[in-house]
């Protein structure tokens, strides 16, 4: 799209794009490089030699039980908070879009957790499950469960779970909200003068038309659960126990400031691109195709 | 965080809502409110317990009796974690933290805004060779966030001498396609016949910039200003790689480097404090500016 009236100027525009250029090629287009040519050779820790090894580095990573169990990790950990936050958000909007009386507070009190940091989210949780200082914690073990989520990797990966769920509920209660209220009252009006109780209105005309909001939100969600986790990740369990909660953007992490395997880090970081890449271009393509709706 | 793109739910939310009193026999049954306050209940609980954790003594904490109403040690409680820093170490004070956050989010936020104002405005209102190039250059930095170059981003910072400064906290994060996009797409919609008039009235482009484009994004700049700010609060990889200077430390990360490897013998109560005083800046935003972060958060998407 382009504008019909435009100024002149040769030089102003340039000035005016400057700043940002800038700090994309040197902080985005300069690592990505780097990164590229990093993942094609082998240094030793110190920076003192470097050889080429094409595509060794890539070869170690994927075939490394470790890095393919952090993959399975990564699933299982973005699957769950996809899901329960997902299903816990569109509940919780479906009830909000009923009440008249007191909307607005219940929205305010709803969203609030988005602003809450995926780290403090995380140290939040931790007051409330530790073994031994917290509430839900002490229960459990006071009950008969053995809980430690130190020790054992199926709670850790359950604690990390809900903790990183918890902020993205609000995100998603808010959508799916705004997503109900387009829904034009005369098709849920046909719906009800035909008949259909509310479950079976709203698994059929609802839903479905509720379908586009949920779709973008999958995307956004698995995004978030990749990328953005890192903190609860890093402030609750560190990866641990063992490896239980070590997911790929950790494991990057671990490896290249822990560990200095510079070329294997790197790789990690080009297989990451690959998949960012990949969801964008699937964000993309899905709403090209909602224009022609 | 990567940033993603915005798509149609905007559009939806700012229609108006539809009557929903077709219904003569609709009412809201009591369940509905039930769960809602269920709702509400599990989102406050764990702040509920962190918020009374922080008016009692570190052994009460420690013993595990975990109390449910609040007790007497507040006050002194906020003070120790205020002007000394919580935690077995002392680290920082958290009015250090909490100012290193505000300054850090405040000048992410600001900076994102003005140079993707000015790149949007250049891209929209003028035609010169390279124009579509740098649009793309800076639209692709969407696929390149910090989390998936975390090695050569800091040897980056390492060359150009950044590392533990306030400069290398927050330049690398101020590039943003997303904002870039969201100034676009506005500045598309305004009307040719501005531009003509300003024109006409011999106003230069930088004119026309201070006199009708940023009045006239306002509304849009304030949006993207709350979501921005929560962006560079909620910092937490970047500020671990690149600073580990105390006097330097944010309060998200400075709260988990308290939190240690979750020992039970931890100063609870003022680490309970520090999380309480991080919550507040962000929530405050959120509660007191919601109209700006709806909008804001459904145009943008981050």
């Amino acid at each position: 799209m382009q504008r019909k009236a435009i100024f002149g100027g040769r030089a102003l525009p340039y000035a005016l794009l400057l700043p940002q250029l800038a700090v994309t090629l040197v902080f985005f287009f300069w690592p990505a490089g780097m990164a590229l040519y990093q993942s094609v050779l082998r240094e030793d820790p110190f920076g003192l030699a470097a050889e080429f090894v094409w595509f060794e580095n890539f070869a170690e990573v994927l075939s490394d039980p470790g890095y393919l169990q952090s993959l399975r990790t990564t699933a299982v950990f973005a699957a769950s908070v996809t899901l329960l936050s997902l299903s816990a958000g569109l509940f919780l909007a479906v009830q909000a879009d009923k009440v008249r009386r007191g909307a607005g507070l219940y929205r305010t009190l709803l969203i609030w957790p988005y602003a809450v940091a995926p780290a403090v989210a995380a140290v939040l949780w931790l007051f409330l499950f530790h073994p031994e200082i917290g509430l839900l914690g002490r229960a459990l073990n006071a009950a008969g469960i053995p809980w430690d989520y130190r020790l054992n990797g199926g709670q850790a990966m359950a604690l990390v779970v809900l903790a990183a769920s918890w902020k993205q509920v609000s995100y998603n209660f808010l959508f799916f909200l705004a997503g109900l209220h387009a829904i034009p009252a005369s098709v849920l009006e046909a719906a009800a003068i035909d008949g259909a109780k509310p479950v079976r209105r709203f698994w059929t005309v609802v839903f479905p038309l509720l379908s586009p909001t949920t779709f973008f939100l999958l995307v956004v969600n698995l995004v978030y659960a990749f990328f953005d986790t890192f903190g609860v990740i890093h402030a609750l369990t560190r990866g641990g126990p063992g490896n239980a909660t070590e997911t790929l953007i950790y494991r990057v992490y671990v490896d290249g400031v822990d560990n200095l395997d510079l070329g294997g880090s790197a790789a990690q970081s080009v297989i990451l691109m690959a998949i960012v890449v990949a969801l964008t271009a699937i964000q993309f393509r899905y709403i090209e195709r909602r224009v022609h709706y | 965080m990567p940033e993603a793109p915005a798509p149609a739910p905007a559009a939806a939310s700012r229609r108006s809502r539809p009557p929903r009193d077709w219904n003569p026999i609709h009412r809201v049954s009591w369940r509905t409110h039930l769960w809602l306050l269920l709702g509400v209940a599990v989102f406050c609980l764990p702040v509920w317990i962190t918020l009374v954790g922080s008016t009692h003594d570190a052994s009460t904490i420690g013993r595990g009796d975990v109390p449910l109403l609040p007790g007497a040690q507040g006050p002194e409680n906020y003070r120790v974690a205020w002007l000394e820093g919580g935690g077995r170490f002392r680290t920082t004070p958290a009015w250090l933290m909490l100012r290193n956050s505000i300054v850090m989010a405040v000048l992410i936020a600001a900076g994102k805004i003005a140079i993707s104002l000015l790149s949007a405005f250049a891209v929209v209102f003028f035609r010169f060779p390279g124009r579509m190039l740098a649009f793309w250059m800076i639209f692709v930095t969407l696929m390149l966030p910090v989390e998936v170059r975390i090695i050569p981003t800091f040897q980056v910072m390492v060359s150009l001498g950044l590392v533990n400064t306030m400069a290398g906290l927050t330049i690398p994060l101020i590039a943003s396609a997303t904002a870039t996009l969201l100034f676009r797409q506005f500045f598309l919609t305004i009307p040719d016949e501005l531009v003509e008039a300003a024109k006409l009235d011999g106003a230069g482009p930088l004119r026309f910039l201070r006199d009708v484009v940023l009045p006239l994004s306002r509304t849009n700049i304030a949006a993207l200003f709350v979501i921005l700010f929560l962006y560079g609060w909620n910092q937490y990889l970047w500020p671990l790689l690149v600073v580990n200077d105390q006097s330097l430390q944010t309060v998200v990360l400075g709260l988990a480097r308290m939190i240690g490897n979750g020992d039970s013998q931890n100063e609870w109560n003022t680490i309970m404090a520090t999380a309480v005083l991080s919550l507040l800046p962000p929530v405050a935003v959120v509660v007191l500016m919601q109209r700006w972060f709806v909008r804001g958060l459904t145009e943008t998407e981050k």
